[in-house]
């Protein structure tokens, strides 16, 4: 009745890659038979967090429980099942006028993965992390009950589930407010500045755009440390709602390793900055372009070849970035192990969410080849986010140490009381909550 | 969106929605018809939102061949194309020991689709247009022992609908044989099936829409299947009988 298939996998960093067994799920009397026969597992959706957070020796895919169940097209109000993914949404409900409230830079996740995450995107210092578009979650519990929570209902499990990293329960269905758009394009400006200084105050300058998002040349040394592309945008009102997700390109197989060096990463860095015009410059962009330049790639993580790779996120509290960014950053380009992807970003204010990532202040994502040596390099790292008092992004991780992750996250106790009574920890757990002892 | 209906018989399996959202992405609406109303209906709303078109759920007993006619005629827009996906696959060992169980395969493949297929014939052949498609299967190409009561009633049913093809031809109706070979259904959740012969619902349906689109006569969904059961159609039997398959 729960034919387990051994598959070996990963998360999208290729590292750690698993023999486990993977239950699909065929509704909800399936899952309770599941919840209620087997011992511990962790529920999965499209395998987009990076490291192994939806790793364990059993895993639940909910993915092909897709159905779209309700939506009001006048409010923009929807209902539909977890494993929905938002590119679906986009390409269903663009043509319609409507949009996510909150993206990150993949469109490739589920509405389970968005909420277990409680992914932001571009907006955050605007519009907050996915839980906020959120109205009410169905979940499944440890014991094969099954409750609605919400801001108002059940407070505490809503504020566990939203980037409680599906340690709380499986999420079956969401309902949340989609926002109302006028065209699919976008108004692009890029701002390019010549050191972390001056990325700084672009930020603080373009505040009041709706999305915002720096790329960072974390190679670049001495006076132009930080030098960045500061990318901002609004949706256009052109009217123009032709939507149709972009062409696919597809990375056929795992590169070898030696083609991602220092060298060709420091080349591509320069050109990519280089090309972009001096100042401020403007473009009209369509929103794949703008929010999900990766996805016309598939498969981009096989450039980092067979050994996978890690990405670092990391979060400052705002008076703190400067300093603390600097230093990382020095520690890199010292190094010459950055990468291509380093991507840097003001965010707003927190929520009450126990494990949400975002603060107020500067989050740096990098990419890391995973190769002899990085794992102690990044310890280092590690070492300097907690002098600044910052904290580590789940989805994001596979390796961080339980000592540095539970400093950065002051809810932390909470969250693993409230899972202990309730008998989630008997129930959901995946490799990085035994490893952090979640 | 068009006023072209399609009636889809056993709406419940995967063939049978993955088939749906095909027509109502083209802009067909839809009749989803089975004894299961309560799952199709989030599966209806699921298809109306997605591609803003008519869903319409409607109770259908493919065994209650007194109820087809009536079934038929209270349809309030008779439909231009008609999905047969119901189907038993059951376990042929129990099935030997069970003349019931064996009956039961061939009443669902065999018997209900006559029953309803005659009553749809009769009003396209009328109506001069239309299009059918009937899920059959591989294991009717030929007898073995693993599965000769469900092959057989399949055998059946693929003969039935060459006859149809024949009949129907001069009246302008189009008949498509769908021989599926392994896909991966709630059907055969529980077994192992090998990637390379295994359809995924997505790739039956589109065959289907494009089989019908260009008039075939039998589609193998896998292009695969087709030589395969060439070949076992080929065994001479003196071989054919050693073989365990």
């Amino acid at each position: 009745m729960t034919n387990k298939n051994k598959v070996k996998i990963s998360g999208w960093g290729g590292f750690p890659k698993l023999m486990l067994d993977l239950i699909n799920v065929r509704n909800e009397k399936h899952l309770k038979i599941i919840t209620s026969s087997i011992g511990k597992f962790i529920t999965r959706g499209n395998g987009r967090s990076y490291g192994d957070s939806s790793l364990s020796s059993i895993c639940v895919s909910n993915i092909q429980n897709n159905k779209i169940l309700e939506f009001d097209s006048k409010t923009g109000v929807i209902r539909c099942e977890s494993g929905v993914l938002l590119s679906e949404i986009i390409e269903i409900f663009v043509p319609r006028g409507w949009f996510l409230k909150v993206t990150p830079g993949t469109k490739l996740i589920t509405i389970g993965g968005a909420i277990a995450s409680d992914v932001h995107g571009k907006n955050h210092h605007k519009d907050g992390c996915f839980s906020t578009s959120l109205i009410e979650i169905r979940l499944m519990l440890s014991d094969g009950s099954i409750v609605n929570c919400s801001q108002q209902e059940c407070k505490e499990l809503f504020l566990a589930t939203c980037g409680g990293m599906g340690l709380t329960g499986v999420i079956l269905e969401a309902t949340f407010s989609l926002k109302s758009i006028l065209s699919q394009n976008i108004k692009q400006t890029t701002i390019k500045t010549k050191n972390l200084h001056q990325t700084f105050d672009a930020f603080e300058k373009y505040a009041d755009a709706t999305y915002s998002v720096a790329w960072i040349d974390c190679l670049s040394k001495g006076g132009s440390i930080g030098r960045s592309l500061l990318i901002t945008g609004e949706f256009s009102d052109d009217r123009d709602l032709s939507y149709s997700s972009k062409k696919v390109v597809s990375v056929p197989f795992n590169f070898p390793s030696i083609v991602l060096n220092y060298f060709s990463v420091k080349l591509f860095n320069a050109l990519y900055y280089f090309r972009a015009k001096q100042g401020v410059s403007h473009q009209n962009v369509g929103l794949d372009s703008f929010f999900f330049p990766l996805d016309s790639i598939d498969s981009w993580n096989r450039i980092y070849g067979r050994n996978g790779f890690v990405q670092y996120q990391f979060i400052l509290p705002k008076k703190e970035s400067l300093e603390g960014l600097t230093k990382i950053l020095e520690k890199i380009s010292d190094a010459g192990l950055g990468s291509f992807l380093a991507v840097l970003k003001l965010y707003g204010k927190e929520n009450e969410n126990y494990l949400s990532f975002p603060m107020e202040g500067y989050s740096l994502a990098l990419d890391f080849k995973i190769q002899k040596g990085l794992f102690n390099f990044l310890k280092e790292l590690d070492q300097i986010v907690l002098e600044y008092n910052g904290r580590i992004y789940l989805a994001k991780d596979s390796r961080v140490g339980k000592s540095v992750f539970e400093k950065g996250y002051p809810n932390i106790e909470k969250f693993r009381e409230f899972r202990k009574s309730q008998g989630m920890k008997e129930k959901f757990t995946s490799l990085q909550s035994e490893r952090l002892g979640l | 969106m068009n006023n072209n209906w399609i009636l889809i018989l056993g709406a419940s399996s995967d063939i049978a929605i993955a088939t749906a959202h095909k027509y109502a992405q083209n802009g067909y609406s839809i009749y989803l018809c089975s004894r299961n109303i309560e799952e199709l209906k989030k599966e209806a709303k699921n298809i109306e939102i997605r591609h803003k078109v008519n869903v319409s759920v409607l109770y259908f007993d493919a065994l209650d061949y007194e109820s087809h006619k009536e079934f038929y005629s209270d349809l309030p827009v008779k439909p231009k194309g008609v999905l047969l996906a119901f189907g038993l696959l059951g376990e042929q060992g129990t099935q030997q020991k069970q003349f019931e169980l064996a009956k039961s395969v061939i009443d669902t493949n065999y018997v209900s689709a006559v029953s309803i297929l005659e009553v749809v014939s009769k009003d396209f052949e009328k109506r001069k247009s239309g299009f059918i498609v009937g899920i059959s299967s591989v294991a009717g190409d030929r007898g073995r022992s693993s599965n000769y009561i469900y092959g057989s009633s399949k055998a059946g049913l693929s003969t039935y609908l060459e006859g149809l093809q024949h009949r129907l031809c001069k009246s302008n109706v189009h008949v498509l044989i769908v021989k599926p070979g392994f896909v991966a259904t709630k059907m055969t959740a529980d077994m192992n099936l090998p990637d390379l012969l295994t359809a995924k619902p997505n790739e039956v349906s589109s065959a289907i829409y494009m089989g019908i689109e260009k008039k075939k006569n039998v589609i193998y969904v896998k292009q695969i299947w087709w030589l395969i059961m060439l070949i076992i159609r080929k065994i001479p039997n003196f071989i054919f009988k050693r073989m365990s398959l």
